[in-house]
């Protein structure tokens, strides 16, 4: 589109150069974690340096990250889980067997999905205190599921519909039951998509913060929790650990997302952009 | 695109309707009941807590208010001047972040989609502001960005414009926190208006440019129509959920000073576990599902507009 070499070569250093900016900040914690305290706060900042892993032995041996990493991996795992349980079948019965309610049960699903969570976080506060959830991994588990929900049912709607429904039909007429049908048929072609749907609730559940840190205390707070409790802390020496603790925990999302890339638009619009 | 959407794939496969069928599309039944147990059932506690004084540290206080004075929370809560400048906050970080966000993402949008070596790589890089944990996010900016006299910018002032280190955090609240969550949703706006651009076909830009039209009438007769369904998705999207920003103010303002970056959820989450006003709170989500709604309902237009076109 574009003919001049000249232009298109100064475009492609520009894109370049700005990718770079957005990524600095991600890269200037992942370097500071791997500083000494008192080079972290050294002026001016120092770009070259002699690494240490102290931080990295500090934060994850003698702190609670691993704890709270602990709790995180728990709960993201345990609400994905949950979420395809009851997301799977309805996106099957979505794809396979639509009725005149269909429609208006996936766009009802997508809405629950923009509840705002402060709208609804005291209910769910005072019904966590009379079931006694609060602090509990099954109840951040819980909420989690129902956020996930959404996302899962549109997303795996989307792969179902995908596949040629001749293939089902097959099966049927070798007289598969239904679960004979899923495990055999639909699974190993699902495979990939349900991986990817996974991948984003992973995403989505890791990073959440509002609802972590009002539905749990200590015992079951995830590393979000954590993470936001160096807002208080005081004092110089704290920046290369606290970057060690950050770094731990954005890493496994950022990959993950790398991992799903392909996917994150479909994820992130909940299928209403493939 | 508009072929693999849900409605069209399935009007292509003969519907079944059989006796199967009509016990098959119950499964979608336990993921309803779950749905309406998780959102629904909070959402209708808030409209009924709204009436109440209900006061976690007045045990006493679980009522309803009274039909005569059941309107009382919200006639506080509209009558105190602080509202309407925690409304303002959350509208004029919200308009801030779409706006930015798409002027960069759009920009970005375009830069990456043309074919260039490191083209892959400018595009993770350009993705990974967005799957940052907003609250590391926030301490990163806070301590190692922004601190003036620890953060890389007291070298960014001293050093290189050779001016006394500020605190942006300090001297400008509000911007800070708008300049650390579009940094985060530029990608998303990003990435939506990538897929955009890249489902343009082939053949009308080409011939476009046969017709002898120039980069920007092409940008603005071609593309830009295009994209309209995608801009719209990826804002109306984005609005939805930057209404809702929370950590990034926890961490980097707590709200202040005083509260001038104070938005709806910040204050729905002093009022609840501040002060323990599950009444007030609850009349302050109604606040916040109402704008969130607005948005959603457009929404879920554009989204149902699209499913019917993508039938035909």
């Amino acid at each position: 589109m574009i003919r001049s070499p000249v232009l298109r070569w100064t475009l492609n250093v520009v894109t370049l150069l700005l990718a770079f900016v957005m990524i600095f900040p991600v890269l200037w914690m992942v370097l500071t974690s791997f500083k000494t305290e008192t080079m972290a706060i050294a002026f001016p900042p120092r770009l070259f340096f002699t690494p240490t892993f102290e931080n990295w032995v500090q934060a994850v041996f003698n702190g609670p990250l691993l704890e709270f990493m602990g709790n995180t991996a728990l709960i993201t795992v345990g609400s994905t889980l949950l979420a395809l349980l009851l997301g799977v079948p309805a996106a099957y019965a979505m794809a396979f067997y639509r009725t005149d309610r269909s429609d208006g049960s996936m766009l009802w699903m997508m809405s629950t999905r923009m509840l705002p969570p402060a709208g609804v976080i005291v209910p769910l506060f005072v019904l966590f205190r009379n079931f006694n959830l609060l602090d509990t991994h099954l109840g951040l588990i819980i909420v989690f599921a129902g956020m996930n929900l959404p996302l899962v049912v549109w997303m795996v709607t989307g792969f179902m519909e995908d596949l040629p429904f001749a293939l089902i039909e097959a099966a049927r007429l070798d007289g598969a039951n239904l679960w004979q049908e899923f495990s055999a048929v639909l699974l190993p072609l699902l495979g990939p998509g349900l991986a990817a749907t996974s991948l984003l609730a992973l995403i989505f559940t890791w990073n959440e913060f509002f609802f972590a840190v009002n539905l749990t205390t200590r015992d079951a707070s995830p590393l979000s929790v954590y993470v936001s409790t160096f807002k208080s802390a005081y004092g110089d020496l704290f920046l290369a650990k606290m970057s060690a603790a950050a770094t731990a925990a954005v890493l496994p999302v950022m990959i993950a997302g790398w991992v799903a890339q392909r996917h994150l638009v479909t994820g992130l619009t909940m299928g209403a952009v493939k | 695109m508009a072929s693999s959407q849900p409605t069209a794939a399935t009007q292509s496969a003969p519907a079944p309707r059989s006796r199967v069928g009509e016990r098959r599309k119950f499964l979608s039944a336990p993921a309803i009941v779950f749905l309406i147990a998780v959102t629904q059932v909070p959402f209708a506690m808030t409209i009924w807590y709204s009436f109440t004084n209900w006061n976690l540290l007045r045990p006493a206080s679980t009522g309803f208010l009274g039909w005569d004075r059941m309107w009382r929370n919200f006639s506080r809560i509209l009558s105190n001047p602080d509202f309407w400048t925690i409304l303002w906050n959350t509208l004029f970080l919200t308009g801030s972040v779409v706006v930015l966000s798409f002027v960069f993402g759009m920009m970005f949008a375009l830069l990456l989609n043309r074919p260039f070596p490191g083209r892959a790589i400018a595009r993770t890089m350009l993705i990974s502001p967005f799957l940052v944990m907003p609250v590391a996010a926030a301490i990163v900016w806070k301590f190692l960005l922004l601190d003036p006299s620890n953060g890389l910018s007291a070298w960014v002032f001293r050093s290189v414009l050779g001016i006394q280190s500020v605190y942006l955090v300090e001297v400008a609240p509000m911007l800070s926190i708008i300049g650390i969550v579009s940094w985060q949703w530029i990608p998303f706006v990003m990435l939506i208006l990538l897929a955009g651009l890249q489902s343009l076909p082939e053949e009308i830009v080409e011939a476009a440019q046969l017709d002898g039209a120039g980069p920007l009438r092409m940008f603005v007769n071609i593309t830009l129509p295009h994209l309209r369904r995608f801009i719209e998705i990826a804002l109306l999207l984005e609005v939805i959920f930057v209404l809702s920003i929370f950590g990034q103010i926890f961490v980097v303002t707590s709200g202040g000073p005083g509260i001038r970056t104070t938005n709806l959820p910040y204050q729905i989450f002093l009022e609840a576990f501040s002060s323990f006003n599950i009444g007030r709170a609850s009349a302050y989500g109604i606040f916040a599902i109402i704008l969130a709604n607005i948005a959603m309902i457009l929404f879920l237009q554009v989204v149902r507009r699209h499913r019917l076109e993508g039938t035909s």
